[in-house]
């Protein structure tokens, strides 16, 4: 289990996430702060995911303060070169629909 | 949990693992379950809480929605709400209705006495509450052998109530006998004939499961058969993480979930009158971290026994293996299920009673004591005075917790 996050949804089907548009959670979606980084609990799917460092927190959190989803992650100290799983991370998250477009 | 998926680490951040990470604990429970009371109309043999009258000491409604106030401050997302049958409490509905417009989302176990169709359509209204119907075996025959006569009709009753309301998606919850394990198929048969998903989980040997546990339990062939039952069709089923002492029969992974057992660290129980134990399994002296309503050690309120208790800070310490250390399987068992060692009398660094490298089964025949609580709500009989077991009580505390407590996890 090394990664950024974990989710329980199976999410094996590719859901489109464009990193270049902007991106926020959902509004049924609740986060709760933890040692590791954070819980997310979605009220409307009962998926809970666990966001697994300090780093992908802020960027989930700040998402919807950005014109799109690479420069959340440049504003949370990532450069372009180390988003990949930053990205994949977003993506799977936009699959279990824990963020939707904005 | 029932599948999980992980995005790959950057190189230059290794994450610790999860299960790592949960070995110390959250700041608050993921799975939580309140038993509301331990009044119940029915008298099933396996009962893991003793249930039978209600206790006058019971929580009132205030108290009740005093706890859910907490809940919510600490995000305590949902709560797995049991008894007893809670939906005997007048209030219950008042209760689920604050619970749930205080963000605290609902899932509650019934034997369906009180779904209605009134109460179903109600139920179909809700985004927030979830229900778990329980039933343990596909037919009446074998179902009323374990949960009393009638006990089959009244559910398959409420899983047509709720289907016909819209109601979407509820659970049959299976306890896995030695009785119904030949049953699994059609059980699966009977969830999507009411448009529901099948749980299963483990029989334990806590409250009076412990009466039957030696009867009742899967043999060991029938363990087998159950994991091979998991991995070949056990897709899209639930099992509250309950069967990770099966791991250890095939390839790492081969089950779903996490595998994690968190009682202390992301699971707890509270109980009718307001006692805090680890784990639902576990309603005895031996796991008790505090009372919600008194000032204990750690403080009043769920929030200080969740966090202070020193039962919860033991259990977050690290763990030795003890006599499973040299074993193979350890990595994926941990030992096992700690009230079920510690219901059947087996010391609690060693094996499972259901190792899969048959461990448990000599260590099931030496002269063993088997603890009894003294928390005992059954009818007809009286309250079991507290048993001295002070010997076997200070035994057990003088070893160090098992790594695993037993999970009810629904993540």
């Amino acid at each position: 289990m090394r990664g950024l996050l974990t989710v329980t949804s199976s999410a094996a089907e590719v859901a489109s996430f464009d990193p270049d548009l902007s991106w926020r959670l959902h509004p049924k979606v609740a986060v709760r702060p933890e040692p590791f980084g954070a819980l997310l609990y979605h009220f409307g799917t009962r998926k809970l995911s666990f966001l697994k460092n300090r780093t992908i927190v802020e960027v989930v959190k700040s998402l919807a303060d950005h014109p799109d989803a690479r420069s959340a992650c440049r504003a949370a100290g990532i450069d372009d070169a180390q988003q990949a799983p930053y990205m994949h991370a977003l993506r799977v998250l936009a699959q279990s629909k824990m963020l939707v477009l904005q | 949990m029932t599948s999980v998926d992980s995005a790959p680490a950057p190189a230059t951040q290794p994450v610790p693992r999860l299960i790592e990470q949960f070995e110390h604990g959250l700041d608050a429970p993921i799975c939580l379950t309140w038993e509301l009371t331990y009044a119940c109309n029915l008298a099933c043999v396996h009962c893991l809480s003793s249930s039978g009258k209600r206790d006058p000491r019971e929580l009132t409604t205030q108290q009740c929605k005093d706890i859910i106030d907490e809940l919510e401050r600490m995000q305590v997302f949902y709560v797995n709400i049991g008894g007893g049958e809670p939906t005997v409490r007048s209030d219950f509905w008042e209760l689920v209705d604050y619970a749930t417009a205080h963000h605290v989302g609902v899932k509650f176990s019934t034997n369906g006495v009180r779904i209605t169709p009134e109460v179903a359509a109600r139920l179909a209204a809700s985004d927030y509450v979830d229900v778990q119907i329980s039933l343990d075996g596909a037919t009446a025959e074998v179902n009323d052998a374990v949960r009393g006569a009638g006990s089959f009709a009244m559910a398959i009753k409420a899983l047509e109530n709720l289907a016909e309301a819209g109601f979407k998606d509820a659970k049959i919850s299976v306890v896995v006998t030695r009785t119904n394990v030949d049953q699994l198929d059609d059980f699966a048969e009977l969830a999507a004939r009411y448009g529901a998903t099948l749980r299963i989980t483990r029989l334990r040997p806590s409250g009076r499961g412990a009466d039957v546990w030696d009867e009742l339990h899967p043999t060991a062939e029938q363990q087998v058969q159950l994991y091979d039952w998991l991995v070949a069709k056990g897709d899209g089923v639930l099992t509250g993480d309950s069967f990770f002492h099966l791991s250890g029969l095939g390839e790492p992974g081969a089950l779903a979930g996490l595998n994690l057992c968190g009682a202390g660290r992301v699971v707890c129980l509270i109980d009718p009158v307001g006692d805090v134990y680890a784990c639902p399994f576990a309603i005895h002296d031996r796991f008790l971290a505090g009372n919600i309503l008194s000032d204990n050690d750690s403080g009043p309120g769920f929030a200080n026994v969740w966090k202070n208790a020193p039962l919860f800070r033991e259990l977050r310490e690290p763990q030795s293996a003890g006599a499973c250390s040299s074993c193979g399987h350890y990595d994926s068992c941990r030992g096992g299920c700690m009230a079920a060692k510690f219901f059947t009398g087996l010391p609690m660094d060693g094996p499972d009673p259901e190792c899969v490298e048959g461990y448990g089964a000599p260590a099931l025949a030496r002269e063993r004591v088997k603890p009894r609580s003294s928390v005992d709500h059954s009818r007809s009989q009286p309250v079991m005075l507290k048993l001295s077991t002070s010997r076997l009580r200070s035994d057990v505390a003088a070893k160090a917790a098992p790594v695993r407590l037993c999970n009810e996890s629904p993540v």
